[in-house]
């Protein structure tokens, strides 16, 4: 080969890749197709259909979401700044026409026209064989039903083809709204058992790669790793038909080359965006933003009390006046979240929640209270962050540890894998972290009964034990199930008084759910589980 | 013949190494996969729970009897990243990762190669100087980087590349899976378009590959033309009064093969590991991107099947280099 032979073809086969691309017949290919046809990119996929499958990822909750449907879903508000968001108090019907509480149960009255993907119309029976699996399969959808107080099948029951009852097993306030969350989906019963085996009852290695629901989307089209095609149902009843036939959701793992697509206009919907390409891309005024708080989510600093000197409740403090809350806000999430520091005092005023604490940052004022402390010298620990979290723990990690060595305290940084941070803090090993926690359910009582009681759940990092703040926790869980304002309120806002003064905890701010999509996208709306509902969004083409 | 079954018989230690290795170290890694994939509000019964369901709980030798006794029965486990059996995975995705490394590999050689021939020809003229500076450019520049940098110039700001979306663009479906390679496919469907789409989402990833692996095979090409053509035969086939292009193509550039094959087998493996960062910055679906995701969760079975089908892919490139070589030099041959 020569010289010349070399050039010629080189360029001849640069050229064929680049051309490729432009060629204005594959766009018009594309035009038919793309008019209600959403592309939706987010850095991860599912790996399973199934919210009851062991070890399903929160994508894979939004398969389960789009294509099974709840007895009962809820309501949509608009908040004030004009975005939307569900309601938590407007329980709103879906497989279920009507519902009636009493004191011992609640009796459903399923719709009669609904039928899954297959045809076969849907049953009380089928309700009540998918609520016995979810109470029986263990792992974190037996967790999610316990936490409305869902413990077991003799508490469901099938009355007549279209009437299916729930049994309280104690009064809780948690019990109808937990029925709306993702975990009690309903299963096509029959074609489920169909596809089980022995040594599988429930038939999850069927459910984790087939849909065996009702609801508004069918799985078209799953590539592990790499692609879901959804396909409207038509027939779907439970809700006004989705404006979208066909939703193609790509995994893009490069941050980079999401913007680039969303802002080049090739694809519609981007979820879940970092911090700092939201905001660029909100001043930039290309594509239309969307951010909403994280319902009953904050980052937090956590102390383990059972860990000198962490026991003392002055050096906590003391943290807490030394934290760099304005330049976390500033410099690691660009001013997209909400602030949690600064209120005027621990003592709430009204139900808000999450809501600021008093501290501020005052070096003064955390030196004097190490002092107090007997530790005017400091000390040394090790500050923990996630590195599955690491766009935000990192640099968070690292502004505080600056902040500390002003008092006398040298935090070393331990970054701990994804993988491990659970564990990590299932054994409460770490002595001071930087953490992240949300509950679905969107009540302060429940963020307590997690994160602050003294049952010392995962959540309660900081193995805090504290009888007066307990009492309060399960008082409130009490007037909520009875209906008592008033008992229901003071025990919540004493709760937080006393979590605040004590300080295990320190919230530093309640992060955005950030999304960026083309500005012909309308409908789109934030949900608790903090995924893409795809029945509500519509595409106009100009 | 005789010699092929000789080196496959070596090939077995090898692989029974290779399997307790990556068992031993899989095991080594720190990090919990019961509590990572029990979710985000397990309790310590459920993490139990997903513990006995992985057979993690049992002690080492058990968990690697029954690895080995899988293994035996071609059942590689399943990998939680994606929830299907990793064999299946590793099936999907070979294709993917080497369809884009031998493209790589090909616009890389029919750059590099001629390149290392005029430079080598030319030494110390302008083809020279540029050859140094592509395959130090090349080389310097990682592969994520490069990456990014073609995607902003090319699709951000040019529009002239396809969106990085992966192995074909959203709107085109897949041709039929006959080889795995969509260019090869498609061209067999004969359905030009989706052949279209396929190489020019290829393009970039594999260019971006090529320039990485520009530099070994030039400076290898250009080290072995420059020895070969000092030497007397050359110097003989010119005297004989050949023409230049026979002398360096007929027996200089022959004579120097050999070394360039060598170079070739390990390019070819290391750019399987470069891979990795690629499909990461281009979303393409294959082996690469798939390990590194299961290594991340501490998803032992994806990263045991994963080392493994490489080892595999290692002992046969390295079998059919030695063919090779036995082709383009007779002595090799009679040696072994």
């Amino acid at each position: 080969m020569d010289r010349r032979a070399f050039l010629a073809s080189a360029s001849s086969a640069a050229a064929a890749g680049l051309l490729g691309s432009g060629l204005p017949w594959a766009r018009a290919f594309a035009q038919g197709a793309k008019q209600d046809t959403l592309l939706l990119i987010s850095e991860n996929g599912p790996n399973n259909l199934d919210i009851h499958g062991v070890g399903a990822n929160r994508p894979g909750y939004e398969a389960a979401w789009n294509c099974y449907d709840r007895l009962v879903t809820y309501g949509i508000k608009t908040l004030p700044d004009g975005s939307r968001s569900y309601d938590k108090d407007v329980i709103a019907p879906e497989l279920a026409e009507s519902w009636q509480a009493d004191d011992k149960g609640i009796t459903f009255k399923l719709r009669k026209d609904a039928k899954f993907h297959d045809g076969t119309p849907v049953t009380a029976a089928d309700v009540k064989w998918s609520f016995d699996r979810a109470v029986t399969v263990g792992g974190f959808p037996t967790t999610q039903m316990a936490a409305g107080s869902l413990l077991k099948p003799e508490q469901f029951s099938a009355v007549d083809d279209h009437t299916f009852r729930v049994e309280f097993v104690r009064p809780d306030a948690l019990t109808l709204p937990d029925i709306a969350v993702i975990v009690p989906a309903v299963f096509n019963s029959a074609l489920v058992k169909k596809n089980a085996t022995e040594k599988d009852p429930w038939g999850l290695d069927y459910t984790k790669n087939n849909v065996a629901g009702g609801g508004a989307f069918k799985v078209a089209k799953w590539t592990p790793g790499a692609e879901v095609v959804y396909a409207r149902y038509d027939d779907w009843k439970s809700g006004p038909l989705p404006d979208l036939k066909r939703v193609i959701w790509r995994t893009i793992p490069s941050a980079g080359n999401r913007r680039a697509l969303v802002e080049r206009g090739d694809a519609d919907v981007s979820f879940d965006l970092p911090a700092k390409d939201f905001s660029e891309m909100k001043k930039a005024g290309k594509v239309a933003v969307a951010s909403t708080p994280i319902s009953n989510g904050m980052w937090s600093i956590e102390m383990n009390v059972t860990k000198p000197p962490f026991d003392n409740v002055k050096v906590r403090q003391a943290i807490a006046y030394a934290i760099p809350y304005q330049k976390i806000m500033d410099a690691v999430l660009f001013g997209e979240a909400k602030p949690l520091f600064g209120a005027a005092s621990n003592k709430p005023d009204d139900l808000s929640w999450p809501r600021p604490a008093a501290y501020t940052t005052d070096i003064a004022k955390a030196k004097a209270l190490l002092a107090e402390a007997g530790l005017a010298e400091g000390f040394e620990t090790r500050l923990s962050f996630d590195l599955g979290q690491g766009v935000v723990g990192e640099p968070v990690a690292v502004l505080i540890q600056e902040s500390l060595a002003q008092i006398g305290i040298k935090a070393a940084i331990e970054k701990v894998p994804g993988a491990n941070w659970r564990g990590e803090m299932a054994k409460k090993s770490m002595p001071f972290m930087i953490n992240f926690f949300s509950g679905w359910l969107d009540y302060p009582e429940y963020f307590f009964f997690w994160a602050y009681h003294g049952q010392n759940a995962v959540f309660n990092t900081m193995a805090y034990k504290n009888p007066a703040l307990d009492k309060e926790v399960d008082a409130a869980r009490a007037a909520a199930a009875s209906g008592d304002k008033a008992t229901y309120e003071a025990s919540v806002k004493k709760m937080i008084e006393i979590a605040y003064d004590d300080a295990p905890r320190i919230p530093l701010f309640q992060p955005y759910l950030n999304v960026a999509m083309q500005k012909s996208i309308g409908g789109y709306a934030y949900w608790f589980h903090r995924q893409l509902d795809y029945r509500s969004l519509v595409k106009t083409v100009a | 013949m005789r010699a092929v079954a000789r080196r496959l018989a070596t090939i077995v230690p090898t692989l029974i190494g290779v399997v307790i290795v990556t068992f031993l170290l899989t095991r080594v890694l720190p990090g919990d996969p019961a509590a990572y994939f029990a979710g985000p509000t397990a309790d310590q019964a459920s993490i139990d729970q997903i513990r006995a369901a992985l057979g993690l709980d049992q002690p080492l030798p058990v968990q690697f009897a029954a690895y080995v006794k899988d293994l035996a029965t071609g059942n590689l486990g399943n990998a939680l990243s994606t929830g299907q059996p990793v064999l299946t995975e590793l099936a999907a995705r070979l294709p993917a990762s080497a369809e884009l490394t031998l493209t790589a590999l090909l616009i890389s050689m029919s750059i590099a190669i001629p390149l290392g021939i005029l430079a080598a020809v030319k030494e110390g003229s302008f083809i020279d100087h540029v050859c140094r500076v592509v395959t130090t450019a090349g080389v310097s520049l990682p592969v994520f980087f490069t990456g990014l940098l073609f995607v902003y110039v090319f699709y951000y700001l040019l529009g002239w590349a396809p969106a990085p979306v992966g192995r074909l663009d959203v709107y085109f479906t897949e041709p039929e899976r006959i080889t795995g390679f969509f260019t090869i496919d498609s061209l067999l469907a004969g359905d030009l378009e989706t052949f279209r789409a396929a190489a020019s989402q290829l393009f970039l990833p594999a260019a971006t590959l090529a320039l990485f692996s520009l530099a070994p095979i030039a400076r290898m090409t250009r080290a072995s033309m420059l020895s070969v053509l000092s030497s007397e035969f050359i110097r003989t086939a010119r005297a004989a009064g050949l023409r230049s292009r026979t002398v360096i193509l007929a027996y200089a550039f022959r004579n120097a093969m050999l070394p360039v094959v060598t170079t070739l087998g390990m390019v070819f493996s290391f750019l399987l590991g470069a891979n990795v960062l690629v499909e990461k910055v281009f979303a393409w679906p294959g082996v690469g991107s798939f390990a590194v995701e299961a290594l991340i969760q501490s998803d032992y079975a994806p990263v045991q099947g994963f080392v493994l089908a490489m080892a595999l892919l290692y002992v046969a490139l390295n079998l059919v280099i030695d063919l090779v070589y036995g082709l383009i030099d007779p002595r090799v041959r009679l040696e072994a």
